[in-house]
């Protein structure tokens, strides 16, 4: 047992400082050059820190972009999904809870335009993102709440789309915080 | 829509186009000849000198496993130490508190065993200095173990009688600095640049657009989510995994951490090729690898852009396919890939919720991981498809009329033994595992327990069934992903799924091991005409029904009480 423990007991002190000690130090050191200096990326309103690019939030109220529904309630130090599974009754008659708010809300919009990411909750919890339709279907009301006309609202989604990765990989999206500074933006 | 499936095509290329020159890498590296790392040498050489270590010294496989034991039990008490004491351990800036015993000992065990399957949530059950000096060192040289084993059965294939295999330091050193370490570099610089924080700072408040205080958990996240990719570990920093937006920023990413989990496996079956130079034997495995794995992925990405027909009932629309549990912009495309890939290797780490995926996703995922060999984890993946090789050439050996014999040796009863046992083992554990969950959930779901039986699942139905089953099967598999609904962090859970993940990950790698050596001790027979050729399409073809039967036969009926079942119930 010796000859295996003696040197088993060295390399793993070796191994830790090389691995746990510097590689962790080093990406550090590189990460204080990128956007966010290597402590998350955050959105300034006004002067002051708002929030993340990449946290979604909770926005509920009818002048903002509402954001997808969460089953962690936008908490970002306990993100979590419903993992609700796509048969389970209870899960199905809360998404129609949550259809009807959305039509009660939203009365210009039909039914069967409704996008599924509007109803389901995200796999984090925290899903800082909505697809370009997801967003369109919440114009109008926007629009009546602020007393602006629609295109200003149109202009803030497509300014804010990212198209897919190169423009051939994976699907467009739009971040909700972003669009929504943007709608304080506008009244001066 | 096109767009994603493009994605997720243009992702399977580049893993097979970066795999086969990773593998010719590999090969070059065991073979000790000249590579454009070499400049990590004299690093190696200061690691082996400080730990009093001769990498020369040859070892036959007992002394490989003897090491491999030692050094593995010695990380399982400093791991099981450190996770009970950590909230008085330095770098807890979020004050999180002690692991409790049983938790601590799942924890533990997981990670040492490349598992990594997580009943605590990173944000809340474990501090930097754990994160760090415990389950991310774990995730380095649990790979490396793993590798170090498969080396000592690709150098026991060689041509030649010999018991001297190699030495497993140098195996584990340099599968971390040639290996893991430098890609995860690279990893962890293009996760940094796309907004994974980096720095060892706590958690931040923010008040939000709406006036709601929201606290943003963070810290340095990108070192290990590169190697949890990269080792197929899966353990993530966040408690939701490549789910959450600071683990996975965006498509690009998601992209880079998918290649991450696949690359190094195919790797290695190309690294055979070159290393045995039997180019034509790497070909079949891959082949037989790869139709099982479009065999599970084209279904579950079907099902999963389709979207669920119980919500398309409701009468909204589904453009974006199944949404539940899933992140905008990857897409149900590339969350189903994921769910695929992460299952066929042993990573475990998810994109999306797999309990809230389509029945047909799970259903695949779960046979991924009961076959546990289509691509397989770093090194032990390819263990696996070892003892299906080893069954595939004795069966046919028998019904053609021919010496079973593979890479010129003869396989004899006891080689059989070994591996009929391994191949065994794991539908035992899977089984036995879930049928006595399933016996006191249904008998005693109101037991005096802190988590009441009752209160384990988190659907009803076919679909908790599949809970039950998932877990098991990830835990014997060594995968670590799970349905999350799960309420796994309590005792029964902890312990019943942390002894199955011990004996899965050991035994699996003991057989091996142990059948190469004593092959490579027997007399070398040339290949003749009465050889059976096991660098045909004809043999893949047998591997493939022998890992069917195996694995169809064992788990079918669990199967359709869960993920079958409850395809032909949702309406």
């Amino acid at each position: 047992m010796k000859t295996y423990l003696l040197p088993a007991l060295k390399l793993t002190v070796i191994l830790l400082v090389i691995l746990s000690g510097l590689y962790p130090l080093i990406i550090a050191g590189i990460g204080k050059f990128t956007p966010g200096n290597g402590d998350g990326e955050t959105v300034q309103y006004k002067g002051r820190t708002v929030g993340y690019v990449l946290i979604g939030q909770k926005f509920t109220k009818d002048q903002y972009f509402w954001s997808r529904p969460s089953a962690a309630n936008y908490q970002a130090d306990a993100g979590a999904g419903s993992n609700k599974g796509p048969a389970n009754e209870d899960y199905l008659k809360g998404v129609e809870k949550l259809i009807d708010t959305f039509m009660v809300h939203n009365p210009t919009v039909k039914r069967a335009d409704i996008p599924a990411e509007l109803v389901t909750s995200s796999g984090s919890g925290l899903d800082p993102d909505l697809s370009p339709a997801g967003a369109e279907v919440q114009v109008a009301r926007i629009a009546k709440v602020r007393n602006i006309p629609a295109v200003q609202i149109e202009k803030i989604i497509a300014d804010n789309t990212e198209g897919p990765l190169l423009g051939l990989f994976g699907p467009s999206k739009v971040n909700v915080l972003k669009m929504n500074v943007a709608l304080d933006e506008l009244k001066k | 829509m096109n767009t994603e499936i493009a994605g997720v095509i243009f992702m399977y290329l580049a893993m097979v186009g970066l795999a086969i020159p990773l593998g010719k890498y590999i090969a070059r590296v065991f073979k000790g000849e000249k590579t454009w790392l070499d400049f990590m040498a004299p690093l190696e050489r200061l690691i082996f000198r400080l730990s009093g270590i001769d990498p020369k010294k040859e070892m036959n496989w007992k002394q490989h496993l003897k090491a491999l034991l030692t050094i593995n039990c010695l990380w399982l008490f400093y791991a099981f130490f450190c996770l009970l004491f950590q909230a008085h351990l330095p770098l807890n800036p979020d004050k999180n508190p002690n692991q409790t015993p049983d938790l601590a000992f799942n924890t533990a065990l997981s990670f040492l065993t490349n598992t990594n399957m997580q009943d605590y949530s990173g944000e809340s059950g474990v501090t930097y200095y754990t994160q760090i000096f415990v389950l991310m060192f774990f995730q380095f040289v649990s790979a490396a173990t793993g590798f170090a084993a498969m080396m000592v059965v690709f150098k026991a294939m060689k041509d030649k009688i010999t018991d001297k295999l190699g030495n497993f330091w140098d195996f584990l050193v340099k599968s971390i600095t040639r290996l893991l370490l430098p890609l995860s570099f690279v990893v962890a610089v293009i996760l940094a640049f796309n907004g994974t924080p980096t720095s060892y700072k706590g958690k931040d408040t923010v008040i939000g657009l709406q006036g709601d205080t929201v606290h943003v958990s963070r810290g340095p996240a990108a070192a290990m989510i590169a190697i949890k990719q990269l080792g197929t570990n899966g353990g993530g920093w966040f408690g939701t995994n490549s789910a959450h937006p600071l683990e996975n920023p965006n498509y690009l990413t998601n992209m880079v951490e998918d290649i991450s989990i696949v690359f190094i496996p195919i790797a290695v079956v190309f690294a055979l090729g070159f290393y045995l130079n039997k180019k034509k034997l790497a070909w079949v495995i891959f082949g037989v690898m790869t139709v099982g794995f479009l065999m599970v992925l084209i279904p579950s990405i079907r099902a999963e852009v389709n979207g669920n027909p119980a919500l398309a009932h409701l009468g909204i629309s589904q453009p974006g396919g199944s949404m539940e549990g899933k992140e905008v912009r990857f897409g149900a495309a590339a969350s189903a890939y994921w769910g695929v890939t992460t299952t066929v290797t042993s990573n475990g780490s998810v994109n999306a919720m797999h309990d809230s995926m389509m029945p047909i996703s799970g259903l695949g995922q779960m046979f991924d991981m009961m076959i546990n060999a289509f691509y397989g984890g770093v090194g032990v993946g390819f263990l696996n498809f070892y003892i299906f090789i080893i069954i595939a050439v004795f069966i046919s050996g028998l019904m053609v009329g021919r010496t079973p014999e593979f890479m010129g040796r003869k396989i004899e009863a006891r080689e059989m033994k070994i591996a009929s046992l391994i191949a065994l083992l794991h539908p035992f554990l899977i089984l036995v595992g879930t049928s006595i969950a399933s016996y006191v959930l249904v008998n005693f779901p109101n037991i005096n327990w802190a988590t009441k039986p009752s209160a384990w699942l988190n659907n009803p139905g076919f679909h908790g069934f599949s809970e039950m089953l998932y877990q098991f099967t990830s835990a014997s598999a060594n995968n670590g992903s799970g349905y999350a609904g799960l309420t796994a962090n309590n005792i029964f859970w902890n312990v019943s799924t942390g002894l199955i993940i011990f004996i899965g990950r050991f035994l699996p790698i003991i057989g091996p091991v142990a059948i190469a050596g004593i092959l490579a001790n027997k007399k070398f027979i040339p290949e003749s005409a009465g050889t059976l050729k096991t660098d045909t399409a004809t043999f893949g073809i047998m591997i493939f029904a022998v890992i069917f039967i195996v694995a169809a036969l064992s788990f079918f009926p669990a199967l359709t009480l869960g993920p079958i079942a409850e395809h032909f119930s949702i309406k």
